[in-house]
């Protein structure tokens, strides 16, 4: 074994503060390895005694170098990093990218996308509350919990992969579409785990709600009101859960969002609990949702009839050739997206995402930028944890369902 | 969707002035500003038109163009849902432009992500410590001069021997 | 007593080979079904990971479900999802602090080479600064790969040497 001497291994970041402001303080470092901080934060508190007194918080051990990254790969080939940016939600990445690619070239979708997307997007919506509500609750010891959920979701896993081909990042979005249509008996098996879900998500709603260890452990924890989750730039659940009812669906509307009947749960003041329940009552209005879209959804085309950016039918390429030339035009130059940027959000698990393209012509983004939520929280959670005890820092990062991907891009 | 349309003409018919360059892009209000009235234009936005939200700061390069960064911010208002987005132009040589962490405190990681990325200098904002990147980290890597697979490990790589 | 000098290799008796062949069998046997993992957990590989160790999939028939999250007190450490130039120190140190016996896996594509982050941000695998014991592909790879995967080790483990008092027993 070759390994260099480790005391040759320098520090990425350099902290805020290395003294205490109080004689009695310790500087207590926590992560990136740590499980309650999902591997890629570190924080670097000041204690005194049990309590937190401040906190610098460094994020991007997980940067991967997305912007970059796109700025060499055509528009549709870089649906794959996309993807990779919130993956406990890829759908809703996918759908957010496509959308402001499309707003750029004057696109308009087909009803039966439009619905399709907006099912799938809280589909996805649903796989990421469980996720973040398991992980918070294993955090905390719940393990029970953690099963149930995990099990549910992956009969949604499962269920995505049969449409999507790919259980965790799907690059099923297409510029202008969706890659392919629903395969047969698909919406059926929808409505089975809809209501498999139902008995264990009660069984969750029945294990830590009126939980004495929970509630103690979430209420009045990591409190933060509405004035200062604005100014931090938090939206989504987080900003929700102070009081707001802000959600873009619901703001601006967007796909199918216009069409349908539902409700934004809010909380009461903005701590654990609510955040958690937030997010439990979120499923429920997906659900409904989701159910809606069912009935909405109606035969007809997924892609539009452009030849500007869907590919031709495969019988038509190999016996015509102007069929052929579109589809080699298409695969080796990429689509042609004309110049001029725009910004384009939608509205992620965990609040406003939002991508900023820059184009200038031609095959290749010039620009492509996230707007991502879980990077903006990062920036304003000290406001959470400040001032609480050192074990309230497990609860409160998990209620704030920080996704690295998404965070460091 | 009426008022918030209002809001984007009383916006532009009142910072119009101040602006190089107004437009709609895709259902944005543009304003093209000096670096200069970065701040003034931003503070009154958020006091007299209720643009609460301060969305995002990136920078965009265009290394055969004078200037040759562009700063863009945008703003979102939660009360009128429209969004709004300021774009400044600085030198290489000099890329400084006011801080907003006064008006919002989410500018601060933004702020910081925009320093390391592309090199602009926010002037006020003292925290502009590597975030995504690491320390001792040399170069910008989002500049379009920076070639994408240059390296600069912490580590030093074993000797692998195939 | 005067000190005794070590035996040379070739002059062992057939008796002691023997010997120490069924130790390492009984010891590898041991070891295969008490792994205890470390999930160094980053990326996008941590919900298939999430899903291997629950219910539906469950390590726990292979003696690999209990995550230490201490890498003192583990000997499987599994690099899940991207690590990046930023993280490379982390993890070397994390290895260091595993006592031996131990062993890596990367867990997938970007664990393995980079994936298809080839850039200035991404390491282009883990075994540039640690060595790897088994390679699971993937992006990321499925529940039944990891399984896999965890066998695989288990062989590699019950067919290797297990020294357990110096470098000759």
């Amino acid at each position: 074994m070759s390994l260099p001497p480790l005391t040759t291994l320098p520090n990425p970041i350099r902290p805020a503060f290395t003294k205490g402001l109080t004689p009695g303080s310790v500087i207590v470092n926590i992560g990136p390895s740590h499980p309650a901080t999902h591997g890629t934060i570190q924080i670097v508190a000041e204690i005194s005694g049990e309590r937190v007194v401040r906190t610098d918080v460094h994020c991007g051990y997980l940067h991967r170098g997305f912007e970059k990254e796109c700025e060499s790969h055509t528009w549709h080939t870089l649906i794959p990093y996309v993807d990779r940016l919130n993956y406990c939600s890829a759908l809703i990445n996918d759908f957010a990218y496509c959308e402001a690619v499309e707003k750029l070239m004057g696109i308009e979708l087909t009803p039966r996308c439009r619905h399709l997307r907006t099912l799938l997007a809280e589909y996805s919506r649903i796989a990421d509350h469980l996720t973040c509500v398991a992980a918070a609750l294993m955090e905390m010891g719940a393990m029970t919990a953690f099963l149930y959920l995990v099990t549910i979701r992956d009969y949604v896993y499962e269920h995505i992969a049969d449409l999507t081909g790919a259980r965790v990042t799907h690059s099923y979005g297409r510029i202008g579409g969706l890659a392919r249509d629903l395969p047969d008996g698909w919406l059926q098996r929808l409505e089975e785990i809809l209501d498999q879900m139902d008995t264990f998500v009660d069984r969750v709603h029945g294990l830590v709600d009126r939980n004495r260890i929970f509630i103690d452990r979430m209420r009045d924890v990591g409190v933060i009101a509405t004035a200062e989750a604005i100014n931090w730039g938090f939206t989504g659940p987080i900003l929700r859960s102070t009081g707001t009812p802000r959600d873009l669906r619901k703001d601006t509307p967007y796909l199918s969002y216009g069409e349908l009947e539902f409700e934004i749960p809010v909380g009461i003041k903005g701590d654990n609990y609510d955040r958690y329940y937030v997010r439990m009552r979120e499923i429920d209005e997906s659900k409904h949702m989701i159910r809606q879209l069912i009935d909405m959804l109606q035969p007809g085309p997924i892609s539009v009839d452009d030849r500007r950016c869907t590919l031709p039918e495969k019988q038509a390429v190999y016996t015509e050739i102007e069929a052929l030339i579109y589809h080699f035009k298409l695969i080796m130059d990429g689509i042609q997206v004309p110049a001029g940027e725009t910004y384009s959000a939608h509205e992620g698990a965990n609040g406003e995402l939002g991508f900023y393209l820059v184009s200038v012509g031609g095959g290749v983004p010039w620009k492509v930028h996230c707007r991502s939520p879980s990077f903006v929280h990062m920036g304003g959670v000290h406001r959470m944890l400040d001032g609480y005890q050192l074990a309230d820092l497990v609860p409160t990062f998990g209620s704030v369902n920080m996704i690295g991907g998404e965070c460091d891009r | 969707m009426g008022t918030g349309e209002n809001l984007l003409e009383r916006v532009q018919a009142s910072l119009g002035a101040q602006a190089l360059e107004t437009g709609m892009a895709h259902g944005i209000l543009v304003l093209q500003i000096t670096a200069e009235s970065l701040v003034p234009v931003a503070g009154r936005l958020k006091q007299e038109f209720g643009f609460d939200l301060f969305l995002d700061v990136t920078a965009t390069d265009w290394p055969q163009r004078r200037p040759r960064f562009d700063v863009v911010y945008h703003f979102y208002s939660a009360r009128d849902f429209v969004r709004v987005r300021l774009k400044t132009q600085v030198e290489e040589t000099d890329p400084t432009v006011d801080t907003l962490v006064p008006l919002y405190g989410s500018a601060r990681y933004m702020e910081r992500e925009c320093h390391e990325m592309y090199g602009i200098r926010f002037r006020g904002n003292d925290d502009l410590r590597p975030l995504l990147l690491y320390e001792g980290f040399v170069g910008h890597p989002l500049r379009k001069d920076y070639p994408k697979q240059r390296e600069q490990p912490l580590v030093p790589y074993r000797d692998v021997k195939p | 007593m005067s000190a005794t000098t070590p035996v040379p290799r070739q002059q062992k008796s057939a008796a002691f080979e023997y010997l120490t062949t069924r130790k390492d069998e009984f010891v590898g046997w041991a070891r295969k079904f008490s792994l205890f993992p470390y999930p160094f957990v980053t990326a996008c590989c941590a919900m298939e990971f999430m899903s291997v160790s629950s219910t539906l999939y469950d390590t726990d028939r292979f003696g690999a479900a209990l995550p230490r999250f201490t890498p003192r007190q583990s000997d499987l450490l599994m690099v899940v999802g991207t690590v990046s130039h930023k993280q490379a120190p982390i993890l070397r140190k994390v290895y260091e602090q595993m006592c031996e016996p131990k062993w890596v896996i990367a867990f997938g594509v970007c664990a393995t080479s980079g994936g298809f982050y080839q850039n200035y941000a991404a390491l282009p695998g883990i075994d540039k600064i640690i060595p790897v014991d088994l390679y699971i592909p993937g992006c990321p790879p499925r529940p039944e790969m990891v399984i896999d995967g965890i066998m695989k080790l288990q062989d590699k483990i019950a067919g290797e040497r297990h020294p357990i008092i110096n470098q000759d027993f």
